[in-house]
């Protein structure tokens, strides 16, 4: 393509590496800026037309960060370790009441300030550095995935999917139940746990400006959680990247491709599935956690099985292994889901002279994408190499997941 | 060090499981006690409830001995014979409870006719579009199809029935008299709850037969031994799948009849959740068993009866998702073969 371009030897004298990083680096680039340059697109469409409300505004990014994170985290325990796990929403709400706990009024006759940003210490309960919850809501929903995962990791494919699906219900039945656990108010059952401190710097505002003391304190705080996100997909991509290529990350491969052959080969089974277990646990409940923060609150109801079920489409949508697939995969559904039917279906009914409400059949529509997929192209729409060499002639001797062990 | 956990070793086992079994009597028992009157009418409520599980189950158990598939969308096929049982029942055939018995009780049976068949050939559209191509596709394909169909299902029972609770009958009534046939300890007994009970056994007795004495049974016996061996044999094996999903639909639009007649009421999305209690009833009394199903089945309907119904130290409905969840988790952890399942070695 570039010696089209007129640019001959030259590109190709360019090192691999960079000629690689390049289409990432780009698109990083335009993904940073996109706060500043929202206003002209949709005013170039004409901001108050239909057609402008396809354009993902600043907030539904945020939000498509949360799932592109999401995703990539359940793409370590399907796509590369092959378990199917259809409670991923179980560490999404770890994460996110994590925040809760930590970073509310909640318990509120203590009063315990810990490096907080932006909260007045006369303000009662735990207060907890937002960034620290961050990482502590990580570590808490690895822990707690360790914990799922002990039981359960011995079950074979389909059973595990049952009681990952199992346990998917009952931890937002458990939280939606927990204002009463014993007479304790733990989790505020069904009002939720509202409001959530918000992030910020604190003091480092001094230093350099262009860190807000808390988020709240700026008119663009949407752009602030944005980039934000950003960081932590990139954080995201970076650590999958690196996992994958690790020792960890082979022996998951050789678990997903023939189970029985990787233990002859001295990869401890249990170890490296719950391995999967934790890491893919630990992007979860960082998601919740951040998804908390930014809607500054978290309710049972947020917690649903169309929340595990859409990020598995999201997944598979994308090509299951391949971390680039996944990430356009969660940024599409996410979009979709959050403002692109809608919008969508705006600009049907406008045309159409239709009124049919398109936001309704959501899930119906997932449900379909989710078929279709399976049907006419399992390896996704940007599969990895070797999974499609893997869906086209399955692994010698038998099933690809489970090799009934 | 992680690999090391929960192989307790079979004396512990044990003792756990008995002690397990007398927390749970000495609980039935107290609420027996502390209520009797409460707990008959609990007890009832839970038969049938159970039998409608029962029916469920049955064709998740089919089609996993069968496919080893878990159908994630049965329970909204079962769903969708709900809604077609109030379509057919009290929009075309204009029951509503005012009609006498000898009316009501064949047009049901006309109903119940309708609704199986409906379902029965709706569960072999599902397998024709969307699973017989994956027959040879990676195990997790097909499961995830099935989810997908599931949403897909629920989606079209919303578009065409509408995304509220959608009631038997305009006045929420059942089509049944609501006198009460006979009292058992003070507890009254009711035609809608006698009519579940009428329709499940027969109904029952029919499937084993049919699985154990017939001709398409025996196929359906071999298909799921060995799926390559019987088709060496004659056996045409995509159309005994077929049978068996038709057979498996049959038994959900039976149960969508039932389950609307009791409860008279139905929605969108109860299929999903129905249908994993369902599940967990297949799984407890031993996946491919059919005894077991409806064993299973007959067991989880009383323990959600009790732990909604009864009031002597009982957790009480907010936790019964919980409580069957469990259930199902510590059978597939402690005893994967379930109640009544012989011990395979691949199946945990």
């Amino acid at each position: 393509m570039m010696e089209r371009l007129g640019l001959g030897d030259a590109w190709s004298r360019v090192p691999a590496r960079v000629r690689r990083g390049l289409l990432p680096l780009v698109v990083f680039l335009l993904l940073i800026f996109y706060p500043s340059y929202y206003g002209d697109i949709t005013s170039a469409i004409g901001s108050s037309s239909t057609e402008a409300q396809l354009v993902p505004t600043v907030p539904t990014m945020v939000i498509m960060t949360v799932y592109v994170i999401m995703a990539l985290g359940l793409n370590v325990v399907v796509g590369y370790a092959g378990l199917l796990d259809l409670g991923y929403v179980a560490f999404y709400a770890a994460g996110a009441y994590v925040a809760g706990w930590f970073a509310t009024q909640q318990f509120s006759p203590h009063n315990v300030h810990i490096l907080s940003v932006g909260v007045p210490s006369s303000i009662q309960g735990f207060h907890f550095n937002v960034w620290l919850l961050l990482i502590v809501a990580c570590l808490f929903a690895a822990v707690f995935g360790i914990i799922i995962g002990l039981p359960t990791l011995r079950l074979r494919g389909d059973y595990l999917a049952i009681v990952t699906l199992g346990f998917g219900e009952m931890v937002p039945q458990a939280v939606n139940n927990g204002d009463n656990w014993f007479g304790h108010n733990i989790t505020n059952g069904p009002n939720g746990l509202t409001p959530i401190d918000a992030l910020g710097f604190g003091a480092l505002h001094n230093e350099v400006s262009f860190f807000p003391s808390a988020y709240y304190n700026v008119t663009n705080a949407v752009s602030y959680y944005y980039w934000t996100g950003i960081a932590l997909v990139v954080f995201t991509l970076f650590c999958c990247i690196r996992i994958r290529d690790s020792r960890l990350g082979r022996a998951w491969i050789a678990i997903r491709e023939d189970e029985i052959a990787a233990a002859a080969m001295g990869v401890p089974l249990m170890r490296t599935k719950t391995w999967a277990y934790a890491i893919g646990a630990f992007f979860g409940g960082g998601a919740g956690c951040f998804y908390a923060i930014y809607k500054s609150s978290t309710f049972p109801g947020d917690f649903s099985l169309n929340i595990s079920i859409t990020v598995l489409a999201m997944v598979i949508l994308g090509g299951m292994g391949n971390v680039w697939g996944v990430c356009m995969g969660g940024a599409v559904l996410s979009y979709l889901n959050y403002q692109g039917l809608e919008a969508v279906g705006n600009n049907v009914n406008n045309l159409a002279g239709t009124s049919f409400n398109v936001p309704q059949y959501t899930y119906g529509i997932f449900g379909f994408i989710i078929v279709l997929m399976m049907l006419l192209r399992p390896e996704g729409l940007i599969p990895g190499r070797r999974r499609r060499v893997e869906l086209e002639l399955g692994v010698e001797g038998g099933s690809l997941y489970d090799a009934s062990a | 060090m992680l690999a090391a956990l929960p192989r307790f070793s079979q004396q512990v086992n044990r003792v756990l499981t008995w002690v397990v079994v007398a927390l749970f009597l000495i609980w039935i028992v107290g609420n027996i006690l502390s209520a009797p009157e409460q707990f008959i009418s609990v007890l009832l409520l839970g038969i049938s409830l159970g039998a409608i599980y029962a029916l469920v189950a049955l064709g998740y158990t089919l089609v996993y001995g069968i496919i080893e598939l878990i159908n994630f969308a049965h329970g909204d096929v079962f769903m969708l014979g709900t809604m077609v049982t109030i379509t057919v029942a009290n929009g075309w055939l204009g029951l509503d409870g005012s009609q006498a018995w000898y009316v009501t009780t064949p047009l049901v049976l006309v109903t119940l006719l309708a609704a199986m068949a409906f379902c029965g050939g709706l569960n072999v559209a599902v397998e024709r579009v969307a699973y017989r191509p994956l027959r040879n596709a990676p195990k997790l394909a097909p499961l995830i199809t099935a989810i997908g169909m599931s949403f897909l299902l629920q989606n079209v029972g919303a578009a065409i029935w509408g995304f509220n609770e959608r009631p038997l009958t305009a006045t929420g009534d059942s089509i049944f008299p609501a006198d009460t046939l006979f009292s058992i300890g003070g507890v009254p007994y009711r035609a809608k709850s006698l009519i579940v009970v009428l329709i499940t056994i027969p109904v029952l007795l029919a499937l084993v037969y049919l699985v154990r004495n017939t001709k398409p049974g025996k196929a359906m016996r071999a298909v799921a031994q060995d799926m390559d061996a019987s088709r060496m044999m004659g056996i045409d094996v995509d159309r005994t799948i077929a049978f068996t999903f038709a057979l498996g639909g049959a038994l959900a639009g039976a149960a969508g009849l039932l389950f609307v007649m009791f409860q008279t009421s139905t929605r969108f999305d109860l299929g999903f959740q129905l249908g994993l209690y369902a599940f967990t009833a297949a799984v407890l009394g031993g996946i491919g068993n059919l005894t077991g199903a409806a064993l299973g089945a007959l067991l989880i309907g009383l323990i959600q009866a009790f732990n909604e119904g009864l009031s002597w130290h009982t957790p009480g409905s907010d936790w019964t998702e919980s409580i069957i969840f469990a259930i199902l988790i510590l059978v597939l952890v402690f005893r994967p073969q379930g109640l009544l399942g012989e011990a395979t070695a691949d199946r945990a």
